[in-house]
């Protein structure tokens, strides 16, 4: 065996192979243009500005003020030539007037200038700031159900890009407030200076505005498109690095070079042509600006020329078309921020609008202490209409027993643990703790009372001393570390550089999934709750590190009520009651040796002599679930 | 800020797949170490650009061109404002030649106007494209030296750094040709020339006119290193916010159980209010600058007006030389404001280029050895002689103690142990991923540091218990190693990994999306997929690193028949920590602590009754009468 396969590309660099791709073909961007007017989107945003109404007043005030010292002051340079410079009562005790007028009113533009710009700054600041803790409220309070359904990274991006279009949003409109008010005053003093001028030099604004009409489509899909490419270029980058180790593995760099260098070139070429489209505008406006001024020169130094027109209007003249052109572009711009920002509006609006699911009664209890005796009876419940998961379950648990469900994917094991949680509300029956209808607990009660270990153990990025505590306000050291201790976290915590200092990155996927799971045990217990639910980890688990969780968890349920959804075994039989599931009735309970000695539908997956009940393979599964074997 | 974990080795580079883009150019050489590191990397940014010297040059050209159309306005318009006046008073001159006069100026206005624009355009047309060219060539370097460096380079540095790198670092030097470098050209001449003319037709009006420049260029350039700062320090902010918003929205489930609504909200504006005082503080700075700025403007403005103003009365100058230096000024307003972009462009340019560098400099830790040949295969044979291996960093501990151990083709060795023996190391030195730090190992009798990487990577396979899936159709996954093959291959290779029936379950069959952005795999079924991916290729020495964890042992059993007709050609290793997958295996090695403890085969080692025993009593249910849960507890 001399030849290896894989190395049996055709000859040839261009071809690239078939099967071959780097990064996503698709694109991460949602819709980014809406509408330029969205009233439900204004109005709905409005009510998070109205709080600071009064500044955006002071706001609004400051802008007509700068904008109108804008606008005065190439009539002051205007009235200083005209009257103190070159009339015939010329003098310097004119032009002192003049310039004192003039520093007046730019310490008055200074004043307004930073009042405007400061104002509208820290507001849309905090008005962004506001939105965002709102919809992270929100959040914490919608129904599951809907947290199930939702994509983590589109929501991050609402919380995060739709909000900072919002923020462009505010700050520009006030300034566009502006820059209209300038745009118009521009006119209208033009227009007074010398009705017969100004009119031929606004002459040539329509040209700027159909010129822009037609670029601005063009160039938006230019832009897009630069930025799409973009947006793929570095996902085939993030990708490439994610995936190293099996490139390497699998021999796979020169193809991926090749598909790289594809993916870059057309970012390469859409960088080009957008920045063609973004400079396409400049000679346009540097042209329309010449032109005006030329027929300034013409028109208005002829008027000159006849004594018709005073030099200083025509100096005037000079700089408002200089002026000119600024506010129409950034009107323009304003334009797609508003529809960017109506798009990313209407994104956030739905966040907000999404209904609370389960909130508290008014009279909802909150106790201290509770004995954490569980009772449902004739439950049903179900997460879409007409399709119940569970029906008509009923069962007790006594204070400090604990009870295992078993029963194959599908039956309903979490659901109960769900509802016990009030993740959910019954459809019909009731649950209890204490005999006292979970509907009647405060959700924080609930949360304080009983402490679930999931299935994932879910760990955030901090120190482990952090992530132990987790949200028992007032755990001290001592605490943690003997939790630790009692569930067999402590030595390996000790083996840590920073022991329990030391900070977990991503989410502990520097520690093994043993390792995670024991960190949440010892969270379940410094929350020190009468109830306990856990969710057996199904992923394997070595032997060794299998034995340590065995042992913590007979700790860890030392003394409370324990639900336990279990896997394993060993768990199982090491609980006082074994409740066994089937399509969302309880066909079985009883102890270990009760249901085998029952044979039923435990003593047949028992039979099958596996370590696990996920072991299991579907056949088989399905066979012990059909009914007893014919022997 | 220029936080390098990723320090540059000595030596030379090897470019690999990108060497033809060169952009090692300009490497830092030992002349440079006379320049500040700073400039060092300016330098080198800059001699890459100009590797397109046509788009250089002509960049160049226009921007002093532009700048030159540019300062020919204001004359032009205090001659047309002359010609209007002037005449007007004196009579000297017939009023058909004056608005002749004015005709010409207001032609020469337009022809300059169109002109600027012009040039501008190709001036910043030119920028721009040099950047994104210089862009794709670094990009392009960037991931080529990223696939080539080596395991234990990606084990240090984290992926998200590297993204950064790859996306902001490099969007900081493609930016530095177009503001910094070209905008630098345009305010020198258009502050240069234009200081000339007026200070040539007036000292003090023309002093007076450019009064407002040094203060406002060292202004913005204070206040931009500020905001830089400050901007670094709220993404740093922002990203812990986001951080805490994407593990409270992942984590849910967690937040929800323990009732920790009220507690998450806190953590959150905890963070929020931090970003927020930076965020606030970076508004004021902006603010302030920005105004005082534009406050500067107008008060030179003022000045020249009444210092002219005087000299007009005096009669020492025209309303039409006024109107030169008030329209000068309003030119210079926009670029020398701008000057701030530009100190930010440069020391961003700096800081980026310096850890975009530092990486494309890396040597890769494993490479070819200056006179390797491809591995010749012959019996097939891999042995470890007194293989010992720590992982980099100091004081790291050993992880493997002189293991010795030989495979054949056609058999097969097991690898058993507690977690952290080092059963995963020998997977990663056979293809190496990592080299040994003492013995050496050999397939053939050739070492394999001696041999191409390629050839050796080609004869050796590593199912790895983790694998990683594209954003892809799910047979472009299982042909990754070999994306030329044809559907009937990838077909055999599923149903050889027990992966087929689940395909045939899927609405799409083959074709369905899988991996991050597609319908997401259990863990059991990635680990077929990554054997799946394995049989593709045919393989000198297979390896599986745990990778059947996640699969029933049924299934599993299935999977190991179908594989025989592979194992046959290859020598095999398995590692395993349940017994069942690697029991039938020639010859098993129990490994504790980096050494290996015990070997022999199944029978051999359960009569030995040692460790291998023990654990397999511990594994096989007879032995599991007493309950280590609930009341077993000391």
């Amino acid at each position: 065996m001399t030849t290896l396969s894989g190395a049996n590309q055709p000859d040839g660099k261009t071809q690239r192979p078939p099967r071959a791709v780097v990064g996503s073909q698709i694109s991460m961007d949602e819709e980014m243009f809406g509408a330029a007017f969205d009233g439900r989107v204004i109005s709905r945003f409005l009510s998070y500005v109205r709080p600071y109404r009064g500044r955006i007043y002071v706001a609004l005030a400051a802008v007509l003020v700068f904008t109108g010292a804008q606008l005065t002051i190439p009539l002051i340079i205007r009235y200083a030539i005209d009257e103190a410079i070159v009339s015939d009562r010329a003098s310097e005790a004119l032009l002192m007037i003049a310039i004192a007028v003039f520093a007046a009113v730019i310490t008055v533009n200074y004043a307004a200038n930073y009042i405007q710009d400061r104002v509208v700054g820290l507001v849309g600041e905090q008005v962004i700031f506001d939105l965002r803790r709102a919809m992270f409220a929100h959040l914490q309070h919608v129904a599951l159900s809907f947290m199930d359904k939702t994509e983590i990274g589109r929501m991050m991006s609402r919380l995060q890009g739709d909000v900072n279009a919002l923020q462009e949003f505010l700050e520009n409109s006030i300034t566009a407030i502006g820059d209209l008010v300038l745009l118009v005053g521009i006119i209208v003093i033009m227009l007074t200076l010398n009705f017969e001028l100004g009119l031929l030099t606004l002459s040539v604004v329509p040209t700027l505005l159909i010129v822009r009409l037609i670029w601005l489509p063009r160039a938006r899909v230019a832009f897009r498109r630069a930025r799409e490419t973009n947006s793929i270029t570095n996902g085939a980058l993030a990708e490439g690095i994610h995936a190293v180790r099996t490139v390497q593995g699998m021999g796979r760099e020169r193809v991926n070079f090749e598909l790289y260098d594809d993916k870059a070139s057309e970012n390469l070429a859409a960088h080009l042509r957008s920045a063609k489209y973004a400079q396409a505008m400049v000679p346009v406006v540097d042209t329309l600006t010449g032109a005006a001024m030329g027929v300034v020169v013409i028109v208005g130094g002829t008027l000159v020329l006849d004594s018709a027109l005073d030099i200083g209007v025509m100096i005037a003249f000079l700089f408002y078309v200089q002026r000119f052109f600024d506010p129409i572009r950034s009107l323009t711009i304003q334009y797609s921020v508003m529809q960017r920002a109506m798009a990313s509006g209407q994104r956030i609006f739905e966040v907000l609008e999404v209904p609370l699911a389960i909130s508290d009664k008014p009279d909802a209890v909150e106790p201290d202490h509770i004995d954490g005796d569980i009772t449902f009876r004739d439950v049903t419940f179900g997460y879409t209409k007409n399709q119940p998961i569970l029906k008509n379950v009923s069962f007790s648990v006594n204070h400090g027993e604990t009870v295992a469900l078993v029963g194959p994917t599908g039956s309903g094991k979490t659901s109960i643990t769900a509802l016990l949680h009030r993740f959910y509300d019954v459809w019909d029956g009731s649950v209890s703790i204490d005999g006292r209808d979970v509907r009647d607990y405060a959700k924080v009660s609930l949360g304080h009372h009983i402490a679930m270990v999931l299935q994932d153990p879910f760990l955030f990025t901090g120190t482990i001393f952090e992530n132990i505590c987790y949200r028992t306000a007032g755990a001290t050291r001592e605490d943690v570390e003997r939790a630790a201790k009692v569930v067999g976290a402590h030595d390996f915590i000790m083996r840590l550089r920073d022991g329990y200092e030391t900070v977990l990155e991503q989410q502990g996927r520097n520690l093994s999934l043993g390792q995670r799971q024991l960190l949440s045990f010892a969270r379940a217990l410094v929350a020190d709750a009468k109830i306990l639910v856990l969710d057996e980890a199904t992923a394997n688990i070595d032997s060794y590190t299998e034995r340590q969780i065995q042992t913590a968890l007979s700790r860890l349920l030392k003394g409370r009520t324990g639900i336990v959804i279990a896997h394993r075994l060993a768990t199982i039989r090491g609980a006082d009651r074994i409740i066994v599931l089937q399509q969302g009735r309880i066909v079985e309970t009883g102890t270990h040796d009760a249901l085998v000695a029952k044979n039923g539908l435990y003593a047949r997956l028992y039979a099958l002599n596996y370590a696990s009940f996920d072991d299991i393979p579907d056949e088989l599964l399905r066979d012990a679930l059909a009914g007893p074997a014919n022997t | 800020m220029a936080r390098s974990n990723a320090t540059a080795k000595e030596g030379p580079n090897t470019a690999g797949l990108a060497s033809h883009l060169d952009v090692y150019l300009g490497r830092s050489t030992a002349a440079d170490q006379r320049h500040s590191a700073d400039t060092a990397v300016l330098l080198r940014i800059i001699r890459l650009a100009l590797r397109y010297r046509v788009r250089v040059a002509l960049a160049v050209a226009a921007t002093v061109a532009a700048a030159f159309f540019q300062l020919m306005i204001p004359p032009l318009l205090g001659a047309a404002v002359d010609n209007a006046l002037g005449l007007l008073r004196d009579g000297s001159v017939g009023a058909t030649d004056a608005r002749a006069a004015l005709i010409q100026a207001a032609l020469l206005l337009l022809g300059a106007s169109i002109l600027r624009g012009a040039f501008t355009l190709i001036h910043n047309y030119n920028g721009e494209a040099i950047g994104h060219l210089l862009a794709y060539d670094l990009r392009l370097a960037f991931y080529d030296k990223l696939q080539s460096l080596s395991f234990s380079f990606h084990d240090r540095v984290h992926t998200g750094e590297l993204i950064t790198r790859g996306m902001l670092d490099l969007d900081g030097v493609r930016m530095f040709v177009n503001t910094g470098l070209l905008r630098l050209v345009l305010l020198a001449n258009l502050i240069g020339i234009g200081a000339y003319l007026l200070l040539s037709t007036d000292l003090i009006l023309g002093l007076l006119s450019l009064s407002f420049v040094p203060f406002v260029a060292w202004r913005s350039s204070t206040a931009r290193l500020r905001l830089r700062t400050l901007w670094l320090a709220l993404q740093q902010k922002m990203a812990g916010l986001g951080q805490i918003m994407d593990e409270n929205l992942t984590g849910i489930r967690v937040v929800r159980a323990f009732g920790a609504e009220p507690y998450e909200i806190e953590k959150y504006d905890a963070a929020a209010d931090e970003a927020m005082t930076i965020a606030r503080e970076r508004i004021k700075t902006r603010v302030s600058s920005t105004t005082i700025m534009t406050y500067a403007y107008f008060v030179a403005m003022g000045l020249v007006l009444w210092v002219g103003g005087l000299r007009v009365l005096e009669g020492t100058m025209t309303v039409g030389t006024l109107t030169v230096f008030l329209t000068f000024i309003t030119i210079l307003q926009a670029p020398v404001r701008q000057l701030g972009l530009l100190v930010n462009a440069i020391a961003r340019a700096s800081t980026c280029g310096s850890r975009l560098f530092a990486v494309l400099d890396l040597q890769p830790a494993i490479d070819d050895h200056d006179s390797a040949g491809p591995l010749d295969l012959t019996d097939g044979a891999v042995r470890f002689e007194n293989v010992s291996f720590a992982y980099a960093g100091e004081g790291a501990p050993p992880v493997l103690h002189d293991v010795s151990f030989e495979v054949h083709r056609g058999k097969s060795l097991g690898i058993v142990g507690p977690p952290g023996s080092g059963k995963s190391t020998i997977a990663n030195l056979l293809p190496r991923y990592y080299d040994p730090s003492g013995g050496r190992i050999t397939i053939d009798g050739q070492d394999i540091r001696e041999v191409t990487v390629a050839s050796l990577r080609q004869a050796v396979r590593v199912v790895q218990q983790d694998p990683f899936l594209f954003t892809a159709s799910l047979e472009n996954n299982i042909a990754y190693g070999d994306p030329w093959a044809d559907y009937g291959m990838i077909q055999d290779a599923a149903s050889v990994a027990q992966i087929d029936g689940f395909v045939d379950l899927l609405p799409d069959g083959y074709g369905t999306l899988v991996g991050e952005r597609g319908v997401s795999l259990s863990g059991g079924q990635k680990q077929r997929v990554a054997i799946a991916r394995a049989t593709m290729l045919r393989s000198a020495v297979l390896i599986f690193d745990d990778s059947t964890a996640a699969i029933d042992a049924e299934t599993e059993q299935r999977i190991r028949e179908s594989l025989k007709a592979h194992m046959e050609d290859a020598a095999t290793i398995i590692i395993s920590h349940r017994l069942g997958a690697l029991r039938h295996a020639d010859e098993i090695v129990f490994l504790e602590a980096g050494r290996i403890v015990e070997r022999g085969s199944h029978d051999v080692l359960i009569a030995e009754g040692g460790r291998y025993a023990a654990l397999f009593a511990l594994q096989s249910r007879g032995n599991d009468e007493e309950s280590p849960a609930k009341g077993a507890a000391e």
